[in-house]
């Protein structure tokens, strides 16, 4: 996020697209609720009738990946009735001259068409967001899981910039993300093609630093991205792997891809609290500690950092990720010895300029520090891009509206699209084992519009066959006016009808993000 | 051209009395004698004196006949309308006239009234703007657009006129605040949910003459800076909401509603929103609550409206009569008139509604000052049966009694406070020996519990429980700390509760307490109710000496208690007895005694 | 603006105007009850606990809605005040089950603490008591109304914060109760579980269903941890009894959070003792998991990943890190398939 999570509740406007924010990010949609008590506008495209959209001024119902549509259209508007923010664009942006002949082309009466958004909606939405004083942008994963996910991402900030609704509170351009620590997982580097703190690996300055602090020749070959590396399982190319703590069997768009992968390994080693179908297929697995028995930091959505306190100690012989892999390193021949998580962290901080500033004692007395933090005296950074972009100037980027890899056609007649919702996450190793969360949303309910159900000859809770060109799976559905007719939504929390069998692993070229909005699918009745 | 104006009261009180259907025979008689182009019939708002209602007024002639039946309307029209003679038979009679009286200026009821907010009901029809304007209506509407905001809160902060919904806060400085408060948007709220037990002051006034109080609440909508109200009415009122509604389609077409108003720029718009009945809505806050969709409850002030009121806009928010003072004091040279009438803390006119044990039931407008006595006795022509009088409820349910002894007290704010009752917004309730003032404050006290919103503590579940310790007085359960612990409660109530109904609701108890407290203590100590109201705390009892053995009691009583042969002395079987009271009624010979239970008669009843 | 002066029980303060007497007050360190206050909502008013003799009002004032005026002379603690709050005590005893012998809430009770500061031990009101049936229809907490004292502060969290608008007052007068439309079940109602209800009840009436007679709040260590959920990072505590977790509650000063959670932070915290944990490390012989040593399972690891270096090279390996391990962990993650000499290292961000 370039803003934090508190400051939404004072933004004059709010645009949330491809967020299910009321059931992903329930706390934030608090914020969202608390603006509009205060007299914020709420804008909201989804397909879905979701919580957020029924609290909206604007519900912007656009078919499923048409994003770059609807946001090139709003933007035509904004241009078309001088709503933009000239200052801005003038003295902070380059490129404007070429994203406003892309965004010309994008009449409203063409994106009503293509999105399926009344051209009045348009306006009275591009309106608001651009004359608010403060707008914020919220998204997730609705925005990236496409194959235009890139490009879905730079419309947004297209569009962010345009009004000049960056660098300043309660704006911004706000991915909400989906993991407690997936901020903090980019930050570390857990990238095939950064260090920490997005430290370009191949940079020749970077790498001699990191050589230097770890003692070790380093590659400066950009590695591969797992979607990526799903393939070269298949075509040979990786021949081993180690996971820590994830479940990609049920995770990955096209799961039996991604199982059949895991198959072809000739050495699996999974570090995990429980037995997901991932650790399954695994020829060693590590019993890991949970969250509730170990030290550490967690980096949220915002960039901020906090700490987190063992409250029990781990069940039998099971350890903390960060120990198993010191005495595996040791035994890979890495002279490795910390005394704790807090000299691991004060290592990273050393080499990591945005946590510079961090330290066990600074985040226990501040509660928590927001990167980036540079140096000992910083008090953290709430909203990004002050003044100057990291770049320097906001680049534009026109991009035009790409149709999604996969459409409905005869065979496969509905647009299906996956989430989550509020009672379980992801893939549900730890809700499932959750007893009251289990009991009470024990099963997969595919939402289904009444018309179509009516047509299939389903009611509620019958049990229905959803199939798609890569498999298929059985689960009850619920009829409910939340999706359109020829769009169904199915959750990818319960391994008895995993979603992911049903998906496409086509992915976006750039982030590698598969599109797990839009596939197409059968539905029928199953016995 | 129209020779006679035949007034009918159309108002709630004459419509169950059968106005209705006297209104029909007229129609089929004057149609009948062809009698249509000669004779206008107007269906107007009350006059007032709903104990002898219907009531018809023909002008010009200025003859009041009441107590009407459709069987008298041949006569009426034969003899007065065809034969120019008056109906004696059909005109007011009552023990406080020696000879039948021909009009208002002979029927004492009357005699006494000032007729402020009542101006027009019972003289124009209410469906009809013409007659409103006829009678000078939308005048100060059209001076007040010509003034400044300040000019015209002057006016009414010059006229020290005080809400009449209860709490009597000076008008002009409640609109001055809402001028001041800043907001983008200003309401303009009528509170017209009218809950008190047996009041109907506002209800008659909407009924009667709408147009006043639109007018009031446009000069309101123009001192602040306001574009748009609401009325909040209750739905129990569906004829004052037709007529409100009636009156806001008219003035519209009229240009005195809706956009640039007379030309002067202004705009406004009126919304009627229908009360659901609860009591507490008649609170400002709860009021604003319920307009707003959410539960009526009453929150918090401050903020006051004036600042913070509907949806949280600067608001001013003033009941139906507060509102039709209004043009009477922005017509021309009306302040002067109206600064004349009234006591020094208290200006104007209050409209009281009559009811409970007294003769002339009904809606009466005084000028403040009056004396309550000349307010029970003159006009309301005294207790009902001549019973002797005991005590005045005033204020309704947040209101306190008020004893003989200071039926001298003039009528104004301040002296109805000292005497531990309110103005509150207009009932009299009468009472007479025969009522019981335990019995009649766990009632009120029942009432409020009832209608408690049951948000805060102390009115929730001290009043709850004020009820419980009343409930066994009046059932011969008293203890003797009894009257401490009502007081201890009562107090804390005053002292610590949320809003204006739960601070006042202990005014019933503390103020029979206050004067009757020997009712109490024999409730509690001698387990005896001289009213002849808790059932278990008296017998009835025959006195020998004047019953005359017609047997009426005997005949009358529906679980055979009474026994006696005719032309001897009765005796009623106390254990048989139900305390029904039938029997008391029925005796001519006033021989049915109120007695301690198994004791002599010791109280004449 | 410039700032009000007043007193509060005969010492001087100074605050921004709009400041409530309640706020004043405990800014000077004086302690005034509340019941109905949450600094997250509109002043409610509704319990009277709070309220305070201010020199010149009519009546007591509510501390928590009152805003202080200047020159303001204000008693917390006047007889006046003791009066009506021990009044109020016992009203709300009159009509409260006198069970706290084994009531959950016991020993972070506000009515417990106030009556024992008021020395009310049992209310001498007589009259109806409420009995109302408790709602224990979801798995996550139970509702007794019959403890519920109406504060309202569950009604204002699932309204104006939540959104969910599952619970209003409903009824009049001494019947007023709060629940669902139509007298429904928590579980048919629009509750979302998010627990907030739970987490600001001042007394015993929402109990969370999984601690109930595992421990007293004296027993219990809080430990700060962060939800292991979704990405906004709240913060919340963890109770701790012998070695177990036995309930959850959110931290009031949480940066991300401030006290607010959902059903999954707020009631998704067992599965850490899961009977389905991995307690041993497991190696695979002939497509069977075997429990092994550390010493064994990490020993076969090092050697299967030095074998496929040295056949295929580094780059043979890919590593998959974290987002649900701690930044220290995902750290050294990196820095180990770095060390190895490849950068095939990612994680789930995309999904």
């Amino acid at each position: 996020m370039t803003n934090s999570i508190g400051e939404i509740a004072d933004a004059k406007a709010i645009f949330i697209i491809g967020s299910n924010t009321s059931e992903t990010h329930p706390v934030i949609s608090y914020r969202v609720r608390e603006a509009v008590r205060k007299g914020a506008v709420l804008i909201v495209a989804d397909p879905r009738v979701t919580e957020m959209a029924k609290l909206a001024d604007y519900h912007l119902r656009l078919r499923p990946g048409t994003d770059v549509a609807l946001l090139n259209g709003l933007m035509h508007i904004i241009i078309a009735e001088d709503l933009l923010d000239v200052d801005f664009i003038e003295k902070r942006t380059e490129g404007f001259e070429k994203l406003k002949e892309k965004v010309a082309e994008y009449t409203p009466e063409r994106v009503a068409e293509i999105t399926g958004v009344a051209v009045s909606d348009l306006r009275a939405a591009a309106r608001a967001y651009a004359t608010a004083e403060n707008a914020a942008i919220l998204y997730t994963m609705g925005i990236t899981q496409h194959t235009t996910g890139t490009d879905n991402v730079l419309s947004v900030a297209n569009l962010a910039m345009l009004t000049g609704n960056v660098g300043k509170p309660s704006s911004g351009v706000n991915p909400l993300r989906g993991q407690n620590n997936v901020q903090g997982a980019c930050d570390m580097g857990g990238l095939p093609n950064v260090f920490t703190g997005y430290q370009r690996v191949g940079d020749p300055q970077v790498q001699e630093k990191f050589a230097q602090a770890w003692g070790v020749p380093l590659s400066d070959k950009p590695g591969l991205t797992v979607t990526k590396a799903m393939n070269a399982i298949h075509e040979g190319k990786i021949k081993g792997m180690l996971i820590m703590g994830e479940n990609l069997v049920l995770s990955e768009a096209n799961a039996n891809h991604a199982a059949e992968a895991l198959e072809k390994l000739e050495f699996l080693v999974v570090q995990d609290i429980f037995m997901t179908e991932t650790a399954a297929y695994a020829d060693v697995v590590l019993p890991a500690a949970a969250y509730a028995e170990k030290l550490g930091t967690y980096t949220n959505t915002e960039r901020r950092v906090q700490l987190s306190y063992p409250a029990v100690p781990p069940p039998g012989e099971a350890r903390p990720d960060w120990e198993i892999l010191v005495d595996l390193a040791n035994r890979l021949g890495f002279n490795w010895s910390y005394s704790g998580p807090e000299a691991i962290f004060n290592e990273m901080a050393s080499l990591t300029p945005s946590y510079a500033g961090m330290s066990y004692q600074r985040l226990a007395e501040n509660r928590s520090l927001q990167w980036p933090c540079p140096d000992k005296d910083h008090p953290g950074t709430p909203y990004l891009h002050v003044g100057k972009f990291s770049r320097g100037l906001g680049q534009f980027t026109p991009v035009d509206y790409k149709p999604p890899a996969e459409l409905p056609d005869e065979e496969y007649p509905f647009v299906l699209s996956t989430g989550r919702h509020l009672f379980h996450y992801h893939t549900g190793t730890m809700t499932r084992r959750s007893a009251p969360l289990e009991q009470h949303r024990p099963e997969e309910l595919v939402e289904i519009h009444p018309e179509d159900a009516a047509r299939l000859g389903l009611e509620e809770g019958d049990r229905a066959r959803i199939s798609s060109r890569r498999g298929e799976v059985v689960a009850k559905v619920t009829l409910t006016e939340r999706v359109k007719p020829g769009h169904v939504f199915m959750t990818f929390h319960y391994r008895e009808a995993a979603a992911n069998l049903l998906t496409n692993d086509a992915f976006c070229p750039v982030a590698t993000t598969p599109e797990l909005k839009v596939c197409a699918v059968n539905v029928e009745k199953a016995d | 051209m129209y020779e006679k104006h035949l007034m009918i009261c159309g108002a709630t009180g004459c419509l169950s009395s059968g106005s209705a259907k006297v209104h029909q025979a007229l129609v089929e008689e004057l149609a009948k004698h062809k009698l249509e182009k000669k004779c206008r019939l107007v269906m107007t708002g009350c006059p007032g004196f709903c104990e002898v209602g219907p009531i018809i007024v023909i002008y010009p002639d200025e003859v009041f006949y009441c107590r009407l039946k459709p069987q008298d309307i041949p006569e009426l029209v034969e003899k007065h309308l065809l034969g120019g003679e008056i109906v004696e038979r059909l005109l007011y009679k009552g023990p406080d006239v020696d000879a039948p009286a021909r009009f208002y200026d002979t029927i004492p009821f009357y005699r006494k009234q000032k007729f402020n907010v009542l101006r027009n009901s019972g003289i124009i029809d209410p469906e009809n703007i013409d007659e409103y304007i006829m009678r000078g209506g939308y005048r100060a509407l059209s001076r007040a657009l010509k003034m400044e905001p300040m000019e015209i809160i002057d006016e009414v902060k010059r006229s020290g006129l005080r809400g009449r919904g209860g709490a009597g806060f000076p008008t002009g400085l409640k609109w001055e605040f809402t001028y001041k408060a800043v907001g983008d948007k200003k309401y303009v709220v009528c509170n017209a949910d009218e809950g008190d037990p047996g009041a109907f002051m506002d209800r008659s006034i909407l009924e009667g003459d709408p147009h006043a109080v639109l007018e009031g609440m446009l000069i309101a909508a123009r001192a602040i800076g306001s574009d748009e109200g609401y009325i909040y009415c209750r739905a129990e009122y569906p004829l004052a909401i037709k007529r409100l509604k009636t009156a806001i389609a008219q003035a519209e077409e009229y240009g005195f509603v809706g956009e640039n108003i007379l030309g002067y720029g202004f705009n406004f718009k009126f919304n009627i929103k229908e009360g659901a009945g609860a009591f507490v809505c008649g609170e400002e806050t709860a009021l604003l609550a319920s307009i707003e969709g959410k539960r009526g409850m009453p929150r918090p002030r401050p903020p006051f409206p004036a600042t913070s009121g509907l949806w949280g806009k600067p608001t001013v928010i003033n009941n139906v009569e507060t509102y039709a003072n209004i043009p009477l004091i922005l017509r021309e040279g009306g302040l002067e008139e109206f600064v004349k009438i009234g006591t020094e803390g208290s200006k104007g006119t209050k409209v009281f509604a009559l009811a409970g044990k007294i003769r002339n039931t009904g809606l009466c407008e005084v000028p403040m000052g009056i004396t309550l006595r000349e307010i029970i006795f003159d006009i309301g022509g005294g207790i009902k049966g001549g019973r002797e009088f005991k005590a005045v409820q005033a204020g309704g349910p947040s209101g306190g009694c008020i004893p003989a002894e200071k039926l001298d007290l003039p009528v104004d704010y301040d002296s109805l406070t000292q005497a531990g009752a309110i103005m509150g917004s207009g009932g009299l309730v009468v009472m007479d020996d025969r009522t019981c003032m335990v019995d009649l404050a766990r009632y009120f006290l029942s009432f409020t519990q009832k209608e408690s919103c049951g948000k805060c503590i102390p009115c929730r579940e001290g009043t709850k429980r004020m009820l419980e310790i009343l409930e066994r007085i009046t059932e011969g359960l008293g203890k003797p700390d009894d009257l401490d612990r009502l007081q201890e409660l009562a107090s804390t109530i005053k002292d610590s509760a949320l809003c204006g109904l739960g601070q006042t609701c202990p005014n019933p108890v503390l103020s029979t307490i206050r004067y009757f407290r020997h009712e109490y203590e024999e409730h509690i100590n001698e387990k005896f109710c001289r009213s002849g109201v808790c059932k278990s705390l008296f017998d009835y009892f025959i006195d020998p000496e004047l019953c005359n053995g017609c047997t009426r009691c005997a005949r009358i009583c529906p679980v055979g208690a009474i026994s006696g042969e005719r032309k001897e002395t009765h005796v009623i079987d106390p254990e048989i007895c139900t305390r029904c009271g039938s029997c008391v009624e029925r005796c001519r010979q006033e021989a049915i005694k109120v007695t301690r239970v198994r004791r002599e008669a010791d109280v004449n009843h | 603006m410039s700032t009000i002066k007043l007193t509060i029980d005969g010492r001087q303060v100074e605050v921004e105007p709009g400041t409530t007497i309640l706020e004043a007050a405990r800014k000077l360190g004086i302690d005034i009850p509340t019941f109905c206050h949450d600094p997250e909502l509109a002043p409610n008013g509704a319990c009277r606990i709070c309220v305070v003799e201010v020199e010149k009002a009519r009546a007591l004032v509510a501390s928590c809605s009152a805003p202080v005026a200047p020159d303001m002379v204000v008693y917390t603690e006047s007889e006046r005040v003791v009066q009506a709050r021990k009044a109020i005590l016992r009203l709300i005893l009159a009509n409260h089950p006198l069970d706290c012998i084994t009531c959950e809430k016991t020993g972070e009770c506000k009515l417990q603490d106030y009556c024992y500061r008021y020395g009310i031990s049992e209310s001498d009101f007589e009259g109806e008591v409420k009995d109302l049936p408790l709602d224990d229809t979801n798995p996550f907490y139970i509702r007794d109304m019959n403890k519920c004292i109406l504060c309202g502060r569950c009604v204002g969290r699932c309204q104006e914060i939540n959104g969910a608008g599952a619970i209003d007052f409903i009824n009049r007068g001494f019947n007023t109760v709060v629940g669902p439309a139509y007298g429904d079940p928590i579980e048919k109602s629009s509750c979302v579980f998010c627990g907030m209800c739970v987490d600001v009840c001042p007394v015993g009436a929402l109990v969370p269903k999984a601690g109930i007679g595992k421990g007293r709040p004296w027993e219990v260590k809080k430990v700060k941890t962060i939800c292991p959920y979704c990405g906004t990072g709240c913060s919340l505590y963890l109770h701790v009894k012998d070695g177990c977790i036995i309930g959850a509650s959110p931290d009031f000063d949480g940066p991300a959070n401030r006290g607010h959670l959902c059903s999954k932070g707020r009631f998704g915290w067992d599965f850490v003792h899961s009977e389905d944990r991995l307690t041993k490390p497991l190696i695979k012989k002939d497509g069977v998991f075997v429990e092994a040593s550390w010493d064994e399972a990490l020993d076969l690891v090092a050697e299967k990943v030095r074998d496929l270096i040295k056949r295929y090279g580094p780059d043979s390996l890919m590593g998959l890190s974290s987002a649900k391990a701690t930044n220290e962990e995902n750290y050294l993650f990196q820095k180990l398939m770095r060390s190895l000499g490849t950068n095939n290292v990612d994680h789930c961000a995309r999904l």
